[in-house]
């Protein structure tokens, strides 16, 4: 049921930032590396898109499990295979945060 | 529906000579499935999709920050063919699991659940998808 939960609450989130971030982008398109880098570095948006990758490995991390247990059915495989998405996941999300909130250190 | 009596070897109720013989030959690629089956499936294949592009998409989004070249180099890989073909299959991918898991939400508070909007919500996020792949096509080429 938590993990149900966070699937749908993530869910609602990234579905409003895509929605903000695409309509952001149509009205004013990035077409530098300074209007792009001077969007993403702004506080507010940095917090934002960490957030959103952030839900994405979540949504992902919860979505990839039920995939795995529906489909590995023998234990170690599977044991395994969990073992390696959740490792992947917290790779991924120390990534993003490395990106998006160390001012391009 | 002979299609299932045969593969399935449904004996015919009349037929008490035949020996029902459970299921053994099941073909999922050649049983139609229902539009509201397709759409379902059709979020997960779009998930796993979405899924294995995140590493890729993290790494485009560290590159496109790091310095004006890797920028450059960054927006150039649009020119690629080959990363046209994964955009557009990205696209489906996205615009499927958006519409498909919006209408997963609003299932779970008990909107759509009968039949016929069933029905039309699944072709409409089936649709989607197809209008995502137009959209990314028109704006690639």
């Amino acid at each position: 049921m938590k993990s149900w939960l966070l699937q749908r609450l993530t869910a609602v989130y990234m579905a409003a930032f895509l929605l903000y971030f695409i309509v952001a982008l149509l009205i004013s398109p990035s077409h530098s590396y300074a209007e792009w880098q001077g969007w993403l570095r702004a506080t507010p948006m940095a917090l934002a898109t960490t957030l959103f990758f952030l839900a994405l490995l979540g949504h992902a991390w919860v979505g990839i499990r039920d995939v795995l247990l529906d489909y590995i059915k023998p234990f170690a495989l599977r044991l395994v295979l969990l073992n390696l998405l959740a490792l992947g996941m917290i790779v991924m999300a120390l990534w993003v945060a490395r990106i998006l909130l160390t001012g391009g250190a | 529906m002979d299609y299932y009596r045969d593969t399935l070897r449904l004996s015919d109720p009349m037929d008490n000579k035949k020996a029902v013989t459970r299921p053994v030959y099941l073909n999922l690629l050649k049983i139609r499935q229902p539009i509201t089956a397709l759409a379902s499936i059709g979020h997960r294949i779009s998930g796993v999709l979405l899924f294995i592009a995140i590493p890729l998409m993290i790494w485009m989004l560290d590159q496109s920050l790091q310095s004006p070249q890797q920028y450059q180099q960054i927006a150039s890989l649009y020119d690629q063919p080959l990363m046209k073909l994964v955009i557009l299959l990205l696209a489906w991918a996205a615009a499927h699991h958006f519409f498909a898991g919006i209408r997963f939400l609003f299932i779970d508070i008990d909107w759509g659940v009968d039949l016929a909007t069933a029905r039309r919500t699944a072709t409409a996020a089936i649709g989607c998808g197809v209008v995502g792949v137009l959209i990314a096509l028109f704006v690639i080429l």
